[in-house]
């Protein structure tokens, strides 16, 4: 357990050395794009009744910002330490990879609850808003936050270079996150593209998020989480298994 | 006694290359042992596997009788390791990277067991320092400390004193002498002979994955002859 813990606040203090650049830019950033969507959109577009464009924008940037910061959380670390080769230090040790596993998804995690939080709090100074279901809320917040921390875990493992992980974070995540909904309803879209969003699991995680503020969403919250729950299993599942072969790390 | 180090046929295939073929090897508690060899013989390939960074491809590898595989906690927790390339966590100071290390082991913070390896290992006055604005000796030191962190009965220092200078290498070896009397096993990997002749009781040479020669340090030396002009002829056998 103290090994676990160790990890856990090792990986904790990492980003928390770099706050300017872990959470606060990615706060920043969330409140230049409240800034300029609200401003320009708020008196043309109402995807739900009663609820403002500002208001339904926030629950999709609080958790692009969650998840591509849990993301960044495991996938920068594990490519760093592997490049600067100081990944021995808890290669060497009595480490289980379960321990490993936790302590590096939980540190993601919480960063990027961090981060959604702050996301939240910049927001409250745009428009009000108020949350129906919390328990929606922290649900589909840490399944959604945990499997972007295990897919930075897949890809920092998987990475040889930085290049390779800005190509998976260019090409994969950033597209999955910004067709997913964040900016839009998928109502709005033509009926082709609305069975192609219907592909994107992060589509039900942003979606299943913004039900738990409005009470309503594209589809049900239920039906969200039966697609969430088995890609976040999936994702534990092979990340896990990458650390117990060894993969990348033990040759 | 088990012995601190215990090696049974011993392979290990990379891609295209079979770097341990066969390696049988026993390493007893209290030694101070050399496993000496040219670059590419197998030396660091041997000690990840025993530190678990390396996977066999057929025998098996104890340290104090566990199986690093099957026994991997209990045969970590028995090794310290010095690894050879100079690698650090540029977030953190010297005093937070030997904490954050005692506590992968399993071990509670021990100010004062950390502050003995900074003292020793003359590190005092850089505790605070970040590990980056360490010289490439200092950071040589910190590798030494982390190894012994947890205090473990056997150390592996796989070519501790490359491109160190003399006074490092002096207080270095004088402290792992020390170490040594106090009863931990020592295993080195060095391309200075010398140290390994002045330092070590007993010598293995791998060439090419295959043990060519073990022995005690004073049976290779009958003669007059200095190891290194006996590994140069060890080495050279079978050529030509």
């Amino acid at each position: 357990m103290i090994g676990f813990c160790t990890l856990f606040k090792k990986e904790i203090l990492r980003f928390w050395k770099v706050l300017l650049q872990t959470v606060a830019a990615p706060i920043l950033t969330a409140f230049l794009y409240l800034l300029i969507f609200s401003h320009v959109l708020e008196a043309h577009v109402q995807v739900y009744a009663n609820v403002g464009y500002t208001a339904f924008l926030m629950p999709g940037l609080v958790m692009m910002s969650l998840m591509q910061n849990a993301f960044a959380n495991t996938s920068s670390s594990l490519i760093q330490s592997k490049i600067t080769g100081n990944i021995v230090f808890v290669l060497l040790p009595p480490l289980s990879y379960t321990e490993f596993f936790l302590a590096y998804i939980l540190a993601a995690l919480l960063r990027g609850l961090l981060i959604g939080a702050g996301v939240l709090a910049v927001g409250l100074l745009f428009t009000d808003l108020e949350i129906r279901h919390p328990l929606w809320v922290w649900i589909f917040a840490c399944l959604s936050g945990g499997v972007f921390a295990c897919v930075g875990m897949m890809a920092g493992i998987w990475a040889d270079k930085f290049d390779h992980l800005a190509g998976i974070q260019n090409f994969a995540i950033m597209p999955l996150t910004f067709l997913s909904g964040v900016f839009y309803s998928i109502h709005s879209l033509p009926v082709f593209w609305q069975q192609v969003s219907h592909l994107n699991p992060v589509f039900y995680m942003i979606d299943g998020f913004r039900y738990g503020f409005f009470g309503v969403s594209d589809i049900s919250p239920w039906q969200g989480l039966g697609v969430v729950v088995p890609t976040a299993l999936v994702c534990a599942a092979w990340s896990l298994w990458m650390l117990r072969s060894g993969y990348k790390l033990r040759h | 006694m088990t012995p601190a180090i215990c090696v049974r046929g011993l392979e290990k295939a990379f891609s295209h290359v079979q770097a341990l073929r066969g390696v049988d090897l026993e390493v007893g508690q209290g030694e101070f042992f050399a496993l000496l060899g040219p670059n590419g013989a197998g030396k660091t390939t041997l000690i990840s596997i025993l530190a678990g960074l390396a996977r066999s491809t057929a025998g098996s590898a104890e340290v104090m009788g566990f199986d690093v595989v099957r026994h991997y906690r209990e045969a970590r927790r028995n090794l310290g390791v010095v690894p050879q390339e100079l690698v650090f966590d540029p977030f953190f100071t010297v005093r937070e990277t030997l904490v954050f290390q005692a506590g992968y082991f399993g071990l509670r913070r021990d100010d004062a067991w950390i502050d003995e390896l900074l003292s020793r290992l003359g590190l005092v006055d850089k505790a605070d320092t970040n590990m980056r604005r360490l010289s490439g000796g200092m950071k040589r030191r910190v590798l030494v400390a982390q190894a012994l962190v947890h205090r473990p009965p056997v150390i592996v220092l796989d070519e501790p004193t490359a491109g160190v200078d003399v006074e490092l290498r002096q207080s270095l070896w004088a402290f792992i002498r020390q170490l040594n009397t106090q009863g931990h096993t020592v295993l080195l990997t060095t391309h200075y002979l010398e140290e390994a002749e002045t330092l070590c009781q007993r010598v293995a040479m791998l060439k090419e994955g295959r043990i060519v020669a073990l022995d005690s340090t004073a049976n290779l030396l009958t003669g007059g002859k200095d190891l290194e002009s006996v590994f140069l002829h060890i080495m050279q056998e079978g050529r030509a």
